[in-house]
């Protein structure tokens, strides 16, 4: 996964990711319209197909509303890394198969505009601008199976009588 | 092995005899609560497994709070869609628009029992801890798994538990302890674990004060929020809930367990300060703060013993004329109890707008929007950025006392 940097900030929540006004909205591409509205009106038109988010901690913190990471997965963000992630936001993300990256070591590294590079599976990301290297923390293998199957609907019509026998 | 209250639900869920912080299970849900918002996603993710039934319509429970009645052509077709699938389900546990707002019509209806594990797509699912149940916030394709199966899994979290001690000043509340806690290990300093609180203080507290504590849960990152359950737990259940439940309370020596102390004997009304919950202060800090209008509602603070505390400050006063102020019951009930105990005229005499049960402009789409540049005082649990409107206004956060006496001088005042 290679793409373009748009940089944020600590504590991004869900309602700058997706205002509350627009939860009435179940369309991916109405809600990628408004992604990060709250802090950028004009950034759904400036995002391109496979750019990347990176943000410092707890970033998807607040409300358990999807439309949060569908409308970050339908502007055509192809990852977003951060040094943490709040709960409900990353199980949310992984189930409809947004990838996130987590690394503690970014923070101060990596600016707006930067080329990175991803690698999940040998758990670097590389800033091609400063060829400085990342580690970053691996998925557990649950989550890694659910990302697999592209989402956890996928994964239950795969898996729906072992579960339900479980 | 000694576990902690989170650990032994847990177990006992994933049919399992003990279970450990850290570990991967599958929980049984007894409880799967969704509403007008974030439902119509949930059909939607629940009809792309391409099932016809739900697993079990007797646990699944609807409230429409969010936007009630429905102020706009779209919200009317997210309501129609619930209202389908409540129909085509059998749901009988289905509450339209009267009821209000979700985190207390469950408890109030007995829906929540000690020792269960409750599942709701709304991240403040965290307040039913209250009553010593699991309960905890998730997305609309996790709520799509649960209705398949009746199952979803869980990482088993760490505790921290706070033991609250001292003796709370008159007019400071369960609210200005949370936000005090919160304020002291920021906005993630709890980041997937179980928030139990305990010591002399939450004892001492009505279930509605627990139900503030664990409300507030998720604004330092938890999990989940719990109270170990007592005698006020059951008498709070009696005539409500029928179901049976098992009490189940943290060991002292359980491994997970991180005990945070919390002394109250001096603390002063709290205010969260824009943006961000844990900008915490203490009110003498912010006091004199403009404000354009106050919020006194939301599954936080728009309980009854909130109406009263409000009513008592703002009997015979008049609100001022530079602000408007909102006035939310929680719920019918709430609302049928305060207009019995005059509390409703009190709020209308003062120039107050009372409104239908429903989340207001907590949820900042549907009523009492602040614009750009203005100011809200709101008793409710987050003031993020455009919380309750534009962007380019400010949301401070109080307990029902501070937003009565702020109401009336216009301010940000202290109520002692």
């Amino acid at each position: 996964m290679k793409g373009k940097v748009w940089k944020f900030g600590d504590d991004v929540d869900t309602d700058i990711i997706i205002p509350g006004r627009y939860l009435v909205l179940r369309d991916e591409k109405e809600l990628a319209a408004c992604v990060m509205e709250g802090c950028d009106p004009d950034f759904s038109k400036k995002v391109k197909k496979g750019d990347i988010l990176v943000a410092g901690k707890n970033f998807g913190c607040g409300s358990s509303r999807e439309h949060a990471p569908i409308a970050i997965k339908a502007a055509g963000i192809s990852a977003v890394v951060a040094e943490s992630f709040a709960r409900i936001f990353y199980r949310n993300s992984i189930n409809i198969g947004l990838p996130l990256i987590e690394s503690k070591e970014i923070s101060g590294h990596i600016s707006e505009g930067d080329i990175v590079d991803i690698n999940i599976d040998e758990g670097i990301l590389k800033d091609l601008n400063t060829s400085e290297e990342f580690e970053i923390k691996p998925l557990p293998d649950f989550m890694l199976g659910i990302m697999e199957e592209g989402g956890l609907i996928n994964f239950l019509k795969n898996h729906l009588d072992e579960i339900k026998d479980e | 092995m000694a576990m902690t209250m989170a650990e032994k639900i847990l177990a006992k869920a994933s049919g399992n005899k003990e279970s450990e912080a850290g570990e991967i299970i599958m929980a049984n849900i007894d409880v799967a609560m969704t509403h007008d918002l974030t439902g119509p996603l949930s059909v939607e993710s629940f009809e792309k497994i391409g099932l016809k039934e739900v697993w079990d319509p007797e646990k699944i429970v609807i409230v429409f709070d969010h936007q009630v009645p429905a102020d706009s052509i779209d919200a009317a077709k997210n309501h129609m869609i619930m209202r389908k699938f409540v129909k085509e389900q059998g749901i009988h546990n289905f509450y339209d628009v009267r009821e209000g707002v979700c985190h207390q019509v469950l408890p109030e209806k007995g829906h929540v029992v000690p020792g269960e594990v409750v599942v709701g797509t709304d991240s403040h699912t965290c307040t039913h801890g209250a009553l010593g149940a699991f309960a905890t916030g998730i997305g609309s394709t996790d709520m799509a798994m649960v209705f398949a199966t009746g199952k979803l899994w869980f990482k088993v979290p760490e505790t921290i538990k706070f033991e609250i001690t001292g003796k709370l000043q008159e007019n400071v509340f369960a609210k200005d302890v949370v936000l005090d806690i919160i304020g002291k290990i920021g906005a993630d300093g709890a980041t997937y674990k179980a928030c139990e609180f305990g010591g002399e203080t939450t004892r001492n507290m009505t279930i509605s004060d627990r139900m503030v504590l664990c409300n507030m849960a998720i604004e330092m990152g938890g999990k989940s929020g719990l109270v170990e359950p007592d005698q006020k737990t059951i008498n709070y259940l009696k005539g409500r809930s029928t179901k049976p439940y098992e009490i189940m309370k943290t060991d002292s020596d359980a491994l997970s367990l991180e005990t945070m102390y919390v002394d109250v004997n001096e603390l002063e009304p709290q205010i969260a300060c824009p943006h961000n919950v844990d900008n915490v202060k203490p009110v003498s800090e912010v006091e004199g703060t403009h404000i354009d209008q106050v919020f006194l509602g939301s599954c936080t603070n728009g309980r009854l013993s909130d109406l009263r505390t409000a009513a008592k400050i703002m009997k015979g006063k008049e609100v001022s004329k530079n602000i408007r102020m909102l006035v939310i019951p929680a719920s019918r009930e709430v609302y049928s109890k305060a207009m019995d105990e005059g509390l409703l005229r009190t709020f209308v005499d003062s120039g107050a707008l009372v409104c239908n049960p429903c989340c207001g402009p907590c949820l900042g789409g549907h009523i009492g929007l602040v614009g750009p540049g203005e100011v809200s005082l709101s008793t409710s649990n987050r003031n993020f950025k455009g919380r309750q409107g534009s962007p380019d206004a400010e949301v401070y956060l109080s307990s029902a006392a501070v937003a009565a006496a702020s109401a009336i001088t216009g301010k940000i005042t202290d109520p002692r």
